[in-house]
């Protein structure tokens, strides 16, 4: 079976900095995968890196057996979308809801655009009400909701989450991510998930890589975070700082 | 146990166009020797009621009370000029983001020397000396380096440090941490609490922690006040977190991912109005 997402030996040089040294990770189609880390440990340059964002420098990306050029073509953005971690930063200001999600179908030419607006909207939970609003008019969570409606309303088969709930209110985070899940067991869609938060990574996803400036320092599947059998010391310390405050 | 601070039907109301927002709506709590959290989600009212006590509310927004009193002053009724010599110097507080909190364009070591030259007459020799030993104290390793830097020249868990430095200098009798460490690593983050663990229960100072994030202030305080739309819905030990009463408190407790919990999906805050009014 292909994999979904295959990255091998990537590097990302910004100016001198090299913000990934040789980092690689398969994920299967259909599979939920987490990158965890502190910050400045690349697990953001990693994704913006396979969605384009990023200077790649060397190692390659293959998305669904297919290697991806320096450019990214029209067809890799109907497969690949992204959802970001600032909902108050992702969506533009001026435009409705409406607006936002016809950006898309027009880049792609599709012409039953009414239908899947509705259909995207109902799909995240938001319903027509909220179709020409602005987002300032929104809150955090439903802001959320828009984007993730604006990734999925392609019909993706893989979608990068970028922190999507971290500037959210715990009660909220809550909802976020069970609508990402039930997306995904609908849509059968593969997930590759950024988060700091290992709770989140292990409530999320079945297997995830633990990184560290720049490079993987472990893999480990969800069952080996929870029974606590790592080798790391640097995943120690991260499983150990979850826990909370202890006093000494 | 001497009680620190008395608020008692605190209210801070704001106008806006479409008329008055109360975002503190009657709060009550004492505060003596100790670490109280203020927990609530964004909108609860936990900053401006913390930023209240400092005498930091917006000019346009209305404060009423009660009481509001530290250390038997009456703040309410004080004036600016004893608001200043208060604020600093006995009452301290600590901000979310070093990146915005602190000064830009001035040293690190000159604005924790400006704080304390505020605040008492010392000469410029000493309270450099005095600088670099707070900075030590809140376990900079390389103080006379870290003096001279700009706060862009040094990371988060630094800058935080930093800020916590130039706070208690002045020796603070209270000090009130907004979100002190959110902005942070959680490895990072349990360095800055661990630091001012060691700072509170050391100089026997009261500490508010206003945070979103219930798990974390449960491990580190002694009490807790749990807020909702403006409003206290519960007070309890931090130890007997897990007896909550308010289905708001549980509710908040049971949504968060725990690892090796397998709920799938996860249970969601139903939100009663009757929990606001």
């Amino acid at each position: 079976m292909t994999a979904a997402i295959a990255v091998d030996r990537l590097g990302v040089i910004f100016d001198r900095f090299h913000a990934l040294k040789g980092v690689s990770l398969d994920v299967q189609p259909g599979e939920s995968f987490g990158l965890v880390g502190e910050s400045g440990s690349g697990k953001s340059t990693l994704l913006r890196a396979i969605a384009g964002l990023a200077p790649v420098a060397s190692g390659s990306i293959t998305v669904n057996g297919k290697k991806l050029g320096t450019r990214r073509e029209k067809a890799f953005y109907r497969e690949v979308q992204m959802v970001f971690q600032d909902p108050y930063g992702s969506l533009h200001p001026r435009q409705t809801v409406d607006r936002l999600l016809q950006e898309p179908l027009a880049i792609h030419g599709f012409a039953d655009g009414e239908k899947r607006i509705q259909r995207a909207l109902d799909e995240v939970g938001l319903g027509n009400g909220f179709r020409f609003r602005y987002s300032h008019q929104l809150s955090g969570g439903q802001r959320q909701r828009v984007a993730i409606a604006r990734a999925l309303i392609l019909e993706p088969s893989i979608l990068l989450l970028d922190e999507p709930t971290s500037a959210l209110d715990a009660s909220v985070q809550a909802e976020v991510l069970n609508l990402l899940e039930e997306v995904r067991r609908r849509r059968k869609l593969t997930f590759l998930m950024v988060s700091h938060d290992l709770a989140i990574i292990t409530h999320m996803c079945g297997r995830l890589m633990v990184m560290q400036s720049g490079e993987a320092v472990e893999n480990l599947s969800a069952d080996d975070l929870v029974e606590r059998r790592v080798t790391k010391d640097y995943t120690r310390n991260l499983l150990r700082a979850s826990d909370g405050f202890v006093r000494a | 146990m001497s009680t620190l601070l008395d608020v008692e039907d605190l209210r801070v109301t704001f106008p806006t166009r479409t008329g008055l927002v109360e975002a503190v709506r009657g709060v009550t709590f004492s505060l003596g020797r100790e670490r109280l959290g203020i927990v609530g989600e964004s909108g609860s009212g936990k900053s401006q009621t913390g930023r209240a006590i400092m005498g930091l509310t917006p000019p346009q927004a209305r404060i009423s009370a009660n009481k509001l009193a530290f250390d038997g002053i009456d703040l309410l009724s004080v004036s600016p000029r004893e608001r200043r010599a208060l604020r600093g110097k006995r009452i301290a507080m600590i901000l979310q983001d070093p990146k915005y909190s602190l000064d830009p364009v001035m040293s690190i070591g000159r604005q924790i020397v400006e704080t304390l030259r505020t605040h008492e007459k010392v000469g410029k020799a000493e309270a450099r000396d005095r600088a670099l030993a707070m900075l030590e104290a809140v376990q900079i390793r390389d103080p006379a380096r870290v003096f001279d830097l700009h706060p862009h020249e040094v990371s988060g868990g630094m800058g935080q440090r930093a800020m916590i430095a130039m706070m208690l200098i002045a020796g603070p009798e209270m000090m009130i941490a907004d979100e002190p460490t959110s902005a942070l690593d959680v490895t990072v983050q349990l360095d800055v609490l661990g630091i001012l663990d060691r700072l509170v229960s050391e100089r026997g100072m009261g500490l508010i922690f206003i945070s979103h994030d219930l798990r974390l202030v449960s491990s580190f305080c002694d009490r807790v006040i749990v807020m909702y739309a403006g409003k206290v819905v519960e007070q309890l030990k931090a130890s007997e977190l897990g007896r909550a009463q308010h289905p708001y408190t549980r509710g908040l407790l049971n949504c968060m991912p725990k690892i090796g919990a397998d709920r799938h999906p996860l249970p969601v805050l139903d939100r009663k109005p009757e929990w606001a009014a």
